[in-house]
Order: C-alpha cells, then sequence, then structure tokens
C-alpha cells in the first residue's frame, strides 16, 4: 500500500495463514496499514476478517507469518502491541447493567490506568464521541447507535495509535451508520490513528479510502480505491469488487 | 495524544498497575451481581431449600454419629451446612466460569482478553474476582442459617474465609477448565448433569463417608477421588477452627493443576480455544 514509506506501519500482517482443523481460514494474508490511513477491510462473511482480528488481537496465534502493531510483533511483544491497539468487537460487549461510566472505568482497569487517569480519560473519549450527558445511564438505555459509540470511546481510553473495528454498523439503522462512520474517519484526520474498518458493506467504502479485499482467505487486491478499481477495469468500487470476489470462486451476491 | 508512540517501549507495568487492574476486574463482578438480583437470589434459595426442605425430612432418617469436628451429636442439617456452603462455591464456579465463553458474557472474555496485562494475570483474576461473589453469598446464607438454628463458634465465621478462598478459587480453575475443554457441555443443563449433580452426591456433602463405605466400596472411592469431598471437608473443620491438613493438601494441588491447564487451554498458541476457532467460533 502506499503511503510513508519510512515510518514504522501501524499494522504490518506478513504472509500470514491460518487454519480450523481443515478449513484454512487466511491463505497467505499480507496487509500493510500506513500511519494516519483509513482503511476498509472488505470481504463477504466467512471471507476471513474475524480470524484476522483474532490473530491481531492475540485470541489465538496465527499459524505462520508474522504481525506487527507498531513495530511490535504480537507474538513475542504482546503487551506492548496490545496497548497500542483499540478495539471494537462485532458482537456487544458492554455490559447492560452498569452505567456507561462503570463500564469505561473497567475498561481503564483493564490498561491499569491509575483512578486519577482514568477520570480524565473517560471524561475526554465521552466529549468526543458526544455522550458526556450519558455517562451515568445504564448501556440498557442507550440506543444501538450510542453504545456503540461507547464502544468506540472504550476502544480509544488508553490512547491506541491502531483502531480495529469489525463490522462496527452491523444492526444500525441508515442515518445511525453513516454518523459512526463519520465519526471513525474524523478520529483518524484530527487524532491521526490508523483504522482498519471491517466490513461486508460496499457502501461504506469512501472514494478516499484505503481498501483491502479479502475473499476466501486471501487478499485478492490492496490500495487506494481508485486504483484498485482501476486495476479491475471497473467502473466503481461495487464493480471492482464483483469482479475479484467471482473470479476464484462460487457466485455470490454481494 | 500521549500514547506510546511506534517502535519505542512502552514502561512495563508496576505492581500498582497490576492491583488497578485486579481491582477492576473484581469491583465489575461485583457490582454485575449486586444488578443480578435473580442470579443472587437463586443461589441463596438453592442451598436453603436443601436446609430446610431436605435436612428437616431426612434429620430422623440419617443419624450421625460423632465424627470429628464434631464433639457431639449433631442434627442432621448442622451435619450439611457445609456441604451446602460447598454446593454454593460449586455453582458459582461452574456458573461464572462457564458463562464467560458460552452467554452472553462471551463478548466480554474478549474484552478481557485484550488487556496488555499477562493472561495468567487475568484469568486469575477473574477467578478472584468469581469467588469474591462466593463469598459473598456463602456470608449470606450463614446468616440465614444461623437464625434457623445453625450456629457454629463465631471464630469459625472468620475461620472458613481462608478456606472459601481455596475451595473458590479450586472450584472456579475447574468450571474454567472444563469451558475450555469440553465443547458439549454448552448449556447450564449439561452442567448440571454431569459435573454438579455426581460431584456434590458422591462426596461428603450429604454423608459421612463412613456411611458411604458402609453402602459401597466403589461408592466410596469416588469420593475419596472426588476434589469435591475435600472442599467441603475443608469448611466443615474450619468451621469449627480447625485445619484438616490432608484437605488443604489436596484442594492446593487441585487448584495448582486446574488453573495452569485453564492458563493452557487458553494460551493463544497451544490453547484448545486456538484449535477450535475460539469463542465466537471459527469467526468470518
Amino acid at each position: 500500500m502506499s503511503g510513508t514509506q519510512n515510518a514504522t506501519p501501524s499494522l504490518e500482517v506478513l504472509s500470514v495463514s491460518h487454519a480450523f482443523a481443515k478449513r484454512k481460514a487466511l491463505d497467505g494474508v499480507s496487509v500493510t496499514l500506513a500511519p494516519k490511513t483509513f482503511c476498509v477491510l472488505l470481504g463477504l462473511n466467512g471471507a476471513g476478517k474475524t480470524t484476522l482480528f483474532s490473530l491481531v488481537t492475540r485470541l489465538y496465534d496465527n499459524a505462520s507469518g508474522t504481525i506487527e502493531v507498531l513495530g511490535h510483533d504480537v507474538r513475542k511483544e504482546a503487551s506492548q502491541a496490545l496497548r497500542r491497539l483499540g478495539v471494537v468487537f462485532q458482537q456487544r460487549t458492554l455490559d447492560l447493567d452498569l452505567t456507561v461510566a462503570q463500564n469505561l472505568k473497567y475498561h481503564a482497569a483493564l490498561h491499569g490506568l491509575p483512578p486519577a487517569k482514568a477520570k480524565t480519560r473517560v471524561r475526554a473519549v465521552l466529549e468526543r464521541v458526544a455522550l458526556s450527558d450519558r455517562a451515568d445511564d445504564k448501556v440498557r438505555r442507550l440506543s444501538g447507535g450510542q453504545a456503540r459509540r461507547v464502544e468506540i470511546a472504550r476502544a480509544l481510553l488508553h490512547e491506541p495509535r491502531l483502531l480495529l473495528l469489525d463490522e462496527p454498523t452491523v444492526g444500525l439503522d441508515i442515518e445511525a451508520r453513516q454518523a459512526i462512520l463519520d465519526h471513525v474517519r474524523r478520529l483518524c484526520d484530527e487524532d491521526g490513528l490508523s483504522v482498519l474498518w471491517a466490513t461486508h458493506l460496499i457502501d461504506e467504502v469512501g472514494p478516499e479510502s484505503e481498501v483491502v479485499i479479502l475473499h476466501h482467505g486471501r487478499v485478492v487486491d490492496a490500495g487506494p480505491v481508485s486504483e484498485v478499481v482501476t486495476r479491475a477495469q471497473a467502473q466503481d468500487i461495487r464493480q471492482a469488487f464483483a469482479t475479484l470476489t467471482r473470479a476464484d470462486g462460487p457466485l455470490e451476491d454481494a | 495524544m500521549v500514547g506510546a508512540t511506534a517502535g519505542s517501549d512502552a514502561e512495563p507495568y508496576g505492581a500498582g498497575a497490576y492491583l488497578i487492574c485486579l481491582r477492576g476486574i473484581v469491583w465489575r463482578e461485583a457490582l454485575r451481581f449486586i444488578h443480578q438480583r435473580e442470579r443472587f437470589v437463586a443461589a441463596l434459595v438453592r442451598p436453603l431449600v436443601w436446609l430446610f426442605i431436605f435436612a428437616a425430612g431426612f434429620r430422623s432418617v440419617l443419624g450421625v454419629s460423632i465424627i470429628p469436628p464434631y464433639e457431639t451429636y449433631v442434627l442432621y442439617e448442622v451435619y450439611i451446612t457445609p456441604g451446602l456452603i460447598a454446593m454454593i462455591q460449586l455453582f458459582n464456579g461452574m456458573q461464572s466460569s462457564l458463562s464467560m465463553v458460552y452467554d452472553r458474557e462471551m463478548g466480554n472474555m474478549r474484552t478481557l482478553l485484550i488487556s496488555p496485562f499477562p493472561r495468567w494475570f487475568l484469568l486469575t483474576s477473574k477467578l478472584l474476582a468469581g469467588v469474591a461473589v462466593s463469598l459473598l453469598q456463602v456470608y449470606v446464607f450463614l446468616a440465614i442459617a444461623w437464625w434457623w438454628g445453625i450456629e457454629p463458634p463465631l471464630y469459625g465465621y472468620l475461620a472458613i474465609l481462608p478456606a472459601l478462598v481455596v475451595s473458590g478459587l479450586m472450584l472456579g480453575a475447574l468450571g474454567m477448565l472444563l469451558s475450555s475443554l469440553i465443547k458439549q457441555l454448552e448449556n447450564f443443563a449439561g452442567i448440571m448433569n454431569f459435573v454438579i449433580f455426581p460431584m456434590f452426591f458422591a462426596s461428603s456433602a450429604l454423608y459421612p463417608l463412613w456411611r458411604i463405605k458402609e453402602a459401597s466400596n466403589v461408592l466410596y472411592d469416588i469420593c475419596v477421588l472426588n476434589p469435591f469431598t475435600y472442599a467441603v471437608e475443608l469448611i466443615r473443620f474450619a468451621l469449627y477452627g480447625q485445619l484438616h491438613e490432608v484437605s488443604l493438601g489436596v484442594l492446593a494441588g487441585c487448584t495448582l493443576i486446574f488453573l495452569a491447564g485453564a492458563i493452557y487451554a487458553y494460551n493463544p498458541s497451544k490453547g484448545f480455544i486456538a484449535r477450535r476457532g475460539g469463542p465466537g467460533g471459527a469467526g468470518a
């Protein structure tokens, strides 16, 4: 992928393969994410997106290849890598019966933030996602979009340099989806975060995004959207995606 | 942003940070428990039903001769109280460890595991949090039991505290190990049938071992091999201010083995979770 050549990449995945029993989930996947990049990891359900996220977040280890977060190998320097990483999982992971602030405080403790610092950070991230007034509400009382924003706030609490989001707009209405997308893009622009945004929804790929297209566990193309579209000799990213994912697999409707 | 920059190493966590993390995990577990009133009530009703109904019914059928730590003949309900305390911990241990992986809590397991602290520390903290909740349940149960006439010496209430920590850790670690090992036991009914009931009945919780030996040598051997028996006996002796050394030894050994097994199972490269595709399934 293009970008600053000298700086340490925010994320570097090098020829990673992984299999569950007989099924190969990832096959020689390489992804490089330059600093301050918003990158969409695009793939159909079952393409390997969640597996890749599980490997980067070290739920389990990659069978082969290496993964580095800001230059820290996730296997050899797991703690250093995880400290620089913020994650929003596909499934909801907030405690519904606890308040927004309590959820965030728990996460701050998981990162060893002293109480005073935690308090400042909780206030800061809630402000960042425009939910300061809901700090003492139970998560159960929030809308789906608001809960997602709390999860994003939580992922930002320990000031990571790389933010991973796995299908963050699942289950949200169109308006909330757009709001989340805009919000995360702004984080990338204003705070200099790198973002890897996994989705199967093509309309979440902006015209200036970087995109990595994953299909049946392989990267079929990667780069700025315009280049990918040109290479696929397509008119737009939707068409390019359709062409690329039909090339080596059963016909599936995107 | 003042976060850690690329390449440079952030300071390793000091003891203070570890303590903050442990405290946070225990605090959350306690908060959740307080909010889940049904769980609290269920955890209390179960042993109380045994105490109020079962024990009362069997009082005349089952006589218990004088065996240590008791110095006089005791009523049947006095005899089974330590077993019921251990039962509270058994349920609690299985529930918190298993729900962590299979229920709605699964996401929370993932949140826990992306913490930069070492995984053994996170899992042990999680176990300690479960034990803390079980302590709360046990003491409320004992308070109600006292009103029902189960009146152990006052120092016994203090003496069982360390015993409860050891037995709670053992049972929690067992639950955590099971949660990673056995895929079939995905719902709680399965755990009830195949783990909780056999462990509870084939132990010294409801009848003294010598009585079981009279009935069946095989059953007696099973009870002797059952770690739950030692949890019950450790608590029973502690309640009267005595230390049952064999039980302590067995429990400590089992805790270490189960905990090591659980940590191994959750090790990203070696564990069973990795082979199976982890909580959340093989994933897309």
